[in-house]
């Protein structure tokens, strides 16, 4: 007899959807179905169940091929590495639960180490602006009740965050939004025709790179003051036509993505598009809220400003928290060559760096945990595969807005294999003892 | 015909890219995912390309051979698409401007036809680029 398991959470996306069902084998050893979540999260709970699955560490040889080793081995190298460095980096944690986040924080102490989260390569310029102003936001269920206004800038939920639309702020009909998709006006800002756009009541395809333009525009319009003809490529009657759609509305949100965070004017988008959300409120109630892409990318981010003060990019080296983006930040520090070693968990660098901030970490002592065969796996000395987290380990993960909820272990790892967090609980115990702090 | 256009580059999520790189990133879908780049059909015309052509695509920053295919998501005269990973990392810009972020969109690159250049798998072309020995 098989049985089912509901209210799993998808450890995929940010949108942390609550709603999945899986299939498991009587004795809890196999995931045989998945009911509810988007194709991109099926693939993730299957792929758990891989027959060429990598279950053991592996050290890279000399002449290039690996040699399996016992997870007591892999402590003692990961250990090792950590207390010899002088400016080691512990990047990733976005993929793993906030318990073994806050374990890694004291092997950040411990080692006097640089750490950083995929932040760095999604919302970190985000963050930026929050600290310059704040950030007026809700949660995603008041999204669902209320809102009748949506902006989706520079992100693209039809692909990235699939379920978002049905789950939140499209189609559900919620308290004070019982026609569903028909209470809502949709303006998508993108410079292509998303998947996303096509949906839209309004599309703004700005000039790639002019949202900050765009942007101030708005502001102008809001008031209803001069605009010259076409601004970023977008002519103005039809900025004032989405500027009052935004101003008419009960209750609006701005979902922003990578399409402004990592564009030139990077942080400042941030600010203007707060900016924006602020004017707006002299109208009617208006929020913005980052589309976080890792599923617990906002708990690391979370976890590090509790514990350290700041959210990411965080430098120990001086036995206290430094904070400095472009200093202290993982990309800045390898492609300066400032490392001297460096430890992945939960995120994938080799992938989603640029090439030269990937050729230092082939040539330095390396550590990636991860139980797929990455890019990073790739160019790392040591490998140590560990139990997929929100499939074979639960533990509590940050929704993109900011609200904790507990993943849920729905089947066994496989045998001998190791969690993120008992992985690094060896570690940071090893560690001790090498400092002489046990 | 040597034809060479320029483009403006961007790189993002895919709904494909996701299933490709939960499914294993080793796996040759990857490779179908995210070692491509989506342009709109008139930059095709420019190129003198046929449609799923290996071409090479080069910035300051690097060059990477990837598959040129008709975007699904245009029309976006001017503006390149590769997924988000490593073919389009080989190209973007490593300059954070003291934000910690690279600039992944809105990067110049040359797109010129490579008929006869493979397309790396997606471990095997950073394990490459980063000169990484493999037994």
């Amino acid at each position: 007899m098989t049985k089912k398991i509901t209210d799993v959470i998808c450890p995929f996306c940010g949108t942390l959807c609550d709603d999945v069902e899986v299939v498991v084998s009587d004795d809890g050893k196999q995931l045989l179905e998945v009911y509810n979540a988007c194709v991109i999260g099926t693939e993730k709970f299957l792929h758990s169940q891989a027959k060429d699955r990598v279950t053991r560490p592996r050290l890279r040889q000399d002449d290039g091929s690996w040699k399996e080793i016992s997870y007591d081995d892999a402590v003692e190298y990961s250990a090792q590495m950590l207390a010899k460095a002088k400016k080691p980096m512990l990047f990733g944690w976005s993929s793993t639960n906030c318990e073994a986040q806050s374990v890694g924080n004291e092997i950040a102490e411990l080692s006097r180490a640089c750490c950083d989260n995929t932040a760095a390569t999604c919302h970190g310029t985000t963050l930026i602006a929050v600290q310059d102003i704040g950030l007026p936001t809700c949660t995603l269920g008041e999204v669902k009740n209320r809102a009748d206004r949506i902006i989706f800038w520079g992100c693209n939920p039809a692909h990235a965050h699939p379920r978002h639309m049905s789950r939140y702020s499209i189609f559900p009909r919620g308290f004070f939004t019982g026609k569903g998709q028909m209470s809502r006006k949709l303006i998508v800002v993108d410079p292509r025709v998303t998947d996303t756009a096509k949906m839209a009541d309004v599309h703004l395809q700005v000039e790639q790179g002019r949202d900050y333009e765009l942007l101030d525009a708005l502001r102008v319009a809001f008031k209803g003051e001069w605009l010259p003809d076409v601004v970023a490529g977008i002519p103005a009657e039809k900025i004032r036509e989405a500027a009052d759609m935004m101003k008419s509305g009960r209750f609006g949100i701005i979902f922003f993505g990578m399409g402004v965070t990592q564009s030139l004017s990077k942080n400042h988008n941030i600010d203007e598009a707060i900016a924006v959300t602020k004017d707006l409120n002299e109208y009617t109630k208006f929020s913005i809220m980052p589309m976080r892409g890792h599923y617990n990318v906002t708990g690391s981010g979370e976890v590090f400003a509790w514990q350290f003060g700041f959210p990411f990019s965080v430098d120990l080296t001086r036995g206290f928290a430094r904070y400095n983006p472009g200093d202290t930040s993982t990309i800045d520090l390898l492609v300066r060559g400032e490392l001297d070693a460096m430890f992945t968990i939960g995120s994938d660098p080799g992938a989603h760096f640029p090439i030269s901030a990937v050729k230092p970490i082939a040539n330095m002592p390396s550590v990636c945990v991860d139980p797929h065969l990455t890019p990073t796996t790739g160019v790392s000395k040591l490998h140590v595969p560990v139990a997929f987290n929100g499939v074979e380990v639960g533990g509590n993960c940050y929704r993109m807005d900011n609200v904790p909820i507990d993943c849920r272990k729905v089947v066994e790892p496989p045998e001998g294999m190791l969690t993120d967090e008992q992985f690094l609980i060896k570690v940071r115990d090893r560690l001790k003892q090498l400092k002489g702090v046990a | 015909m040597a034809n060479k256009i320029t483009l403006n580059l961007i790189s993002g999520r895919t709904i494909q890219q996701g299933v490709a790189i939960e499914g294993g990133k080793e796996k040759p879908l990857y490779r179908t995912a995210a070692g491509i780049i989506e342009m709109d059909e008139s930059d095709f015309k420019k190129l003198g390309a046929w449609k799923s052509t290996n071409v090479r695509v080069t910035s300051e920053y690097g060059s990477v051979i990837v598959k040129a295919v008709e975007t699904s998501q245009g029309p976006h005269p001017g503006l390149g698409f590769i997924p988000m990973g490593p073919w389009a990392n080989s190209v973007i810009s490593d300059n954070t401007y003291s934000t910690g972020m690279p600039t992944f969109k809105g990067v110049p690159v040359t797109i010129e036809v490579a008929m006869n250049e493979p397309i790396l798998l997606g471990i095997e072309l950073v394990q490459r680029q980063c000169g990484v020995k493999v037994g």
